[in-house]
């Protein structure tokens, strides 16, 4: 698939961050406000194919590997249920167990909420969404990327 | 008509009346008073905040609670994932 025209080009180029900072936003702050790791990574997905759509899929995936793309992926599952498995290690000794929220933990994530605004809460939800969300931004843009990529055949280039 | 299709009707209607109970069972929208046992749900809103300290009970269910749920659909994603991929890769060079 080939780009589109430049002023398709040029009105994707600032349309981008705003749509990517949105969804890094939504994934931040899954603990406190409405959404999470996986709407979050479907609107940052959403960002870089309409990347994909404006300049091509030769162009993007000279930018992009799909290969590194899959290897984020991996990454973002092993982080998640790592994050399961630390809970059977530590504290309680249940899966999925909240290790990290509560008195005299690291202070990383360990206050109870009190308010909408004190992103330092939640204990392993945070961790887990960034995880989640790396999973589905990886996820979608290479399913979106391979499948653009092989159609170009048919096109004639 | 055949003893299939005879078999069909019978298992259809058992399934057509199991859901026409279950809607009629269903408890009110917007009032959790005329639900019998509401011991799950009240449980999870009184101590989503002290259990998980997360200030979105959605999160904490989706992500502490129920975070087998959640496993499964990141499951779901990656075998989407290796099956695109496999597929696709032919096409590639």
């Amino acid at each position: 698939m080939m780009g589109m025209s430049r002023i398709v080009k040029t009105i994707t180029s600032i349309a981008f961050p705003f749509v990517m900072i949105y969804g890094l936003y939504i994934i931040a702050h899954g603990h406190l406000t409405p959404g999470g790791g996986f709407q979050g990574g479907a609107i940052v997905a959403s960002a870089c194919a309409m990347i994909l759509v404006a300049y091509g899929s030769v162009w993007t995936i000279g930018k992009v590997k799909e290969k590194h793309l899959s290897a984020l992926e991996s990454l973002g599952a092993i982080g998640f249920i790592g994050l399961a498995f630390f809970g059977l290690i530590f504290g309680l000794k249940v899966f999925f167990y909240n290790f990290l929220v509560g008195q005299n933990k690291l202070p990383i994530f360990n206050e109870i909420g009190k308010g909408l605004s004190n992103i330092n809460t939640a204990g392993v939800l945070p961790l887990m969404n960034f995880a989640v969300g790396l999973k589905v931004i990886a996820g979608l843009f290479v399913i979106v990327l391979v499948m653009a990529y092989a159609t170009r055949i048919k096109e004639g280039k | 008509m055949s003893a299939r299709n005879v078999v069909a009707v019978i298992f259809f209607a058992i399934v057509a009346i199991f859901f026409i109970f279950a809607a009629l069972m269903v408890h009110q929208f917007g009032n959790p008073d005329q639900y019998i046992e509401p011991e799950m749900d009240q449980y999870i809103i009184d101590n989503t905040r002290d259990e998980t300290g997360a200030d979105n009970g959605v999160t904490s269910v989706v992500f502490d609670y129920r975070g087998f749920d959640t496993l499964g659909e990141a499951t779901v994603l990656f075998t989407a994932v290796a099956g695109v991929i496999l597929i696709f890769r032919r096409l590639k060079k």
